[in-house]
């Protein structure tokens, strides 16, 4: 055991030596923190939108400053014709359009029937779904509203109108109130940062001293695996720890993060966590040959964790077969861990089995590293 | 010539002779866009929503129906009281709770008045968001179908909804753009820095630079199979996109190739300048792999909309060179727009281009002298 | 059995290494005495390295025997690793440690106490003169330096038999003289010195060597046994009627 203790201070020493990497493994995470937490938000507000007001009516005129008053639709330029809004819509001077046909005043007062036509980029396919629910729930309100300032000269309508039933919806946005983005993507932010920094230096390290030529003087050594693979891995280990600490403190200082939960429990999970992440690292490193190689090979399994870990698209919207790929993503376990012990005070027992199924994937993938590390070229 | 061809061959044999980097090189990236074709998505499909219907009536039942009818939802429970919610939330089991008050039925018989709370888990804004938006449409729908059948006469307008350059609203429209983006960014970027410094790593730098071939062949060389590689790459993901994931190339094939061809340039040149800023491959790797996913993925528009941006984002978006490729693709393949419409974003590129290799070959003098 | 003055400190019985059908070391048979200095001689790709990374433990034998310092190569590779040192061609120290660093983290990992760590540090850079430059980096010392640091570091545990895989490989003759020095130095401390190279000129440094070709041992003897052998004055030209028989 004495002899990890030499391997942890030449690590160290080699690390904090590095010029080039300390502000790569201090500085930037943090920065990409701090900034990138504002990127997040699918709020759709301020969806452009062109009217294409053929009727020039009353009713017509009062739809298009309803639309004007509602935070979600930025009214633009009105245009002349179907060409121009077209041209509009493919220029992304405006994500959608809506074409008030001549007669929509007449056809309302007479038919009680009116058509409107809505045109929406739908590339982005939520939020143009968004988009058009936002509208239908405008034209709704407008129909009320116009049912009853305009029912008050129309009898039948006046009685029909009062005598509709409605129901009254409250909606409550429970642990996030205001809906805050950065409560939900910072911890995940930080999750990544750190599961990155974790797996890219830790892969890189072995198959370093391989490149160099060092390994081989450390295999003639009486080195034992263990000994060697908890000395290198340990330095990430509290890297990574030290890193999520001081990412977690700028994040309450900057953006006041709750933290409902207990932090002992963040930590634990997060030292066991890193345990499997750096795990991970060392096992591509003593499977591959090349920095290179083992950097494209944590490369592609980082992108594939990050992308389906369920913080940028939620889990649940995955197809089953996707699903089930997640549960082997620890980066997903741990994102689930931050969101319900800091946003919803989670104890111990509600996170239980994601320790029981990090625990088991530290073991596993450490166990393998030590027994691929072979001393012994065979 | 002759010198540089012998030598852009043996870098191919260089990338060849090591089937893993092979198999990484294609392999990987195929890999990549099969699985987040199928599975990364923004639609919400059978979200597990709980139901405590205080009242149990009739007509609380079939609302109850009608919302788990919608393909949106799955109904995980019916809950007895506030705590078993409470505990289905912690324990994240549900994504949203609908409460419908006691003598739901009576109230709106009797007051024409009802009322529903929507209780959303928030930590996900966005998916909160949406199904409580979604709830709201079927309750109006049950609302309206309440009001139907006792009267006639009540003003209705009715939208007709066209999605355009996506009728099925498929995520997969909106994503394989922004994958071939990330893919080709970081693949290049990152194979051109690290091939670079781990000659200047092993020495071997030095020998090249005494060669006859001036420096600037050299790095031709060094890239050259890096750019054909990548652009096969870019081929094989645009045939995957289209055969596999329906998403059409609307616009000229020939022009979105090129524009492609701009962008692996753009990409290398990046790579090529991060390996004139360092001599250790550990440092490169980290800058083009650390300094490069987050921010490529986050602020290039692939999935989160750059309008919706406070705006010192907005303004910093606009140095991600993947935010102009991805309007680039989007325009092309979906919109089926001409180079008229993307001239700007394809002359920003250019631009990237040209900034990066200056810096390049600035820093490389500053070496040399 | 181990301490036994009798036994040689490496005995080796048809030892054997194939790659596919490539033999790369054929059958060898040899033994080294202890505190001689046993030269391995051979052009490039005569399978000396091969030989050597089989007895220090890096590379598994696909068949025959070996014992190093009185333990088996296939069982008792861990105990075989305390008793030696060695120093590939390769450089082997750390770049980015400091002269005392390296010392300390190979002496750590050996298992000497602080106390003999802060003692051998001493007498190293003593010994080699490395007062000035015992607290930079090793990547700005010149090569000859680095090696000669590599060659003491590998005895910091005082092992009893040393491997030397090509030590003199890229330094300039005065450097080369100066480094058997070292070598004559720890072998009259009794320490068997095993040692690859293709420079004749160092043959004749050797108390007895052994010439490969093409996996197998092909003369083995003293220089001047050799050169007799072969009626020749150098052992350049005893290479070259080995080498080329046909010549």
């Amino acid at each position: 055991m004495r002899k990890i203790r030499f391997i942890l201070e030449k690590e160290f020493r080699q690390i904090f030596r590095n010029r080039g990497m300390l502000p790569i493994i201090f500085v930037m995470p943090i920065v990409q923190l701090l900034i990138l937490a504002n990127a997040a938000t699918f709020d759709i507000k301020n969806i452009k939108i062109i009217i294409l007001d053929q009727d020039h009516s009353t009713f017509s005129k009062r739809l298009v400053s309803n639309v004007n008053a509602s935070p979600y639709f930025a009214l633009q330029e009105p245009s002349d014709n179907t060409e121009q809004a077209e041209a509009a819509l493919k220029e992304e001077k405006s994500d959608m359009y809506v074409v008030i046909p001549p007669d929509f005043e007449k056809d309302l007062i007479k038919e009680q029937n009116a058509d409107v036509q809505m045109i929406i980029n739908a590339i982005d396919g939520s939020k143009a779904g968004l988009a058009s629910a936002y509208f239908a729930n405008l034209l709704a309100n407008f129909n009320v509203e116009m049912a009853s300032s305009y029912g008050l000269k129309s009898n039948a309508m006046l009685t029909s109108n009062s005598n509709s039933k409605s129901i009254a919806v409250t909606n409550s946005n429970w642990y996030n109130q205001f809906l805050n983005y950065k409560f939900y993507m910072v911890p995940g932010i930080l999750v990544l940062l750190v599961t990155m920094i974790g797996a890219f230096l830790s892969s890189m390290n072995i198959v370093r001293e391989k490149e160099i030529g060092t390994i081989e003087q450390l295999n003639v050594t009486p080195i034992k695996n263990y000994e060697f693979i908890i000395g290198k891995l340990l330095p990430f280990w509290l890297i990574g720890l030290f890193e999520l600490g001081l990412g977690l403190t700028l994040a309450k200082i900057f953006y006041s993060i709750p933290i409902e939960g207990s932090l002992v429990i963040i930590f634990g999970f997060a030292g066991i966590y890193l345990l499997a992440v750096l795990g991970m690292g060392l096992l591509i490193s003593t499977i591959t040959e090349t920095q290179q190689q083992s950097m494209f090979i944590s490369w592609f399994f980082l992108v594939i964790f990050i992308l389906l870990s369920g913080l940028f698209t939620a889990i649940e919207n995955m197809p089953e077969w996707a699903q089930r790929i997640t549960l082997f993503n620890p980066v997903r376990y741990f994102i689930e861990v931050t969101r319900m012990v800091m946003l919803k005070g989670a104890g111990f027992s509600a996170v239980k089995s994601q320790f029981v199924v990090m625990l088991t994937f530290a073991f596993c993938l450490n166990l393998l590293a030590i027994l691929r590390y072979r001393k012994t070229a065979s | 010539m002759k010198k540089l061809k012998g030598f852009i061959v043996k870098e191919f044999f260089h990338i060849f002779r090591d089937y893993r980097t092979i198999l990484i090189l294609f392999g990987m990236p195929i890999m990549q866009i099969m699985l987040f074709g199928f599975a990364i998505t923004n639609e919400i499909k059978n979200a597990k929503i709980a139901v405590l219907d205080h009242s149990k009536d009739e007509l609380s039942r079939k609302l109850v129906e009608q919302i788990s009818a919608s393909e949106y939802f799955t109904l995980y429970a019916n809950l007895q009281n506030v705590e078993e919610m409470k505990t289905a939330f912690e324990e994240a089991k549900i994504k949203q709770a609908i409460i419908i008050e006691k003598g739901f039925a009576e109230n709106l018989y009797k007051t024409n008045q009802a009322n529903i709370q929507i209780i959303s888990d928030a930590t996900e804004p966005n998916t909160a968001n949406t199904l409580s938006n979604y709830t709201q449409v079927v309750i109006r729908n049950f609302q309206q179908d309440l009001n139907k059948q006792q009267q006639s006469g009540v003003m209705q307008i009715e939208a007709e909804v066209q999605m355009r350059y996506n009728e099925k609203l498929k995520g997969v429209f909106l994503f394989v753009p922004g994958l071939i983006t990330i893919i080709l960014m970081l693949v290049s970027a990152m194979m051109t820095s690290i091939s670079i410094t781990k000659e200047k790593e092993m020495g071997t730098m030095e020998i090249l630079l005494v060669s006859p071939l001036k420096p600037f062949q050299l790095i031709l060389a060094k890239v050259i199979p890096y750019l054909l590689l990548s652009f096969l790459n870019a081929c094989i993901i645009l045939i995957l996109g289209n055969y596999v994931f329906g998403v059409p190339v609307k616009g000229n094939l020939i022009l979105l190739l090129a524009e492609s061809m701009l962008f692996i340039i753009t990409a290398l040149s990046l790579g090529i300048f991060i390996s004139t800023r360092t001599d250790s491959q550990q440092v490169a790797l980290m800058v083009s792999l650390m300094g490069l996913m987050l921010p490529t993925i986050m602020l290039s528009g692939f999935i989160f909309p750059i309008e919706n941006m406070p705006l010192p984002l907005q303004v910093i978006s606009n140095i991600i060179p993947a935010k102009w490729f991805i309007i680039i693709v989007k325009s092309i393949m979906l919109k089926g727009s001409s180079f008229i419409y993307v001239w700007k974003e394809t002359l920003i590129l250019l631009g990237f281009t040209t900034l990066f290799i200056g810096l390049s070959v600035k820093n490389f003098k500053i070496r040399l002298a | 059995m181990n301490n036994s003055e009798n036994r040689p400190a490496v005995k080796v019985n048809k030892l054997t290494r194939q790659f596919g059908d490539f033999y790369a070391v054929k059958e060898i048979t040899f033994e080294v005495n202890k505190g001689e200095i046993f030269g391995f001689l051979g052009a490039n790709g005569a399978g000396k390295s091969t030989a050597m990374r089989m007895l220090t433990g890096l590379l598994a034998p696909s068949s025959g025997e070996a014992t190093v310092a009185g333990y088996d190569v296939y069982k008792e590779a861990e105990k075989i690793k305390k008793n030696i040192g060695y120093m590939s061609q390769r450089f082997s120290l750390y770049e980015d440690l400091t002269v005392l660093e390296n010392i300390k983290f190979y002496g750590g990992i050996y298992g000497l106490s602080n106390q003999q760590i802060k003692q051998k540090s001493e007498e190293l850079v003593e010994k080699l003169n490395l007062h000035e430059v015992s607290k930079s980096l090793l990547s700005g010392l010149p090569l000859g330096w680095k090696q000669k640091l590599a060659f003491s570091v590998a005895l910091l545990h005082d092992p009893e038999i040393i491997f030397l895989d090509e030590p003199t490989g890229g330094v300039d003759p005065v450097t080369r003289r100066q480094f058997w020095k070292l070598i004559y130095e720890a072998s009259d401390s009794g320490i068997t010195v095993f040692v690859t190279t293709h420079y004749m000129d160092e043959a004749e440094y050797c108390n007895r060597i052994s010439m490969m070709v093409a996996g197998e041992i092909a003369a083995l003897g003293s220089p001047n046994e050799l050169k007799k052998q072969y009626g020749v004055d150098s052992m350049d030209e005893v290479f070259v009627k080995i080498a080329r028989p046909s010549n």
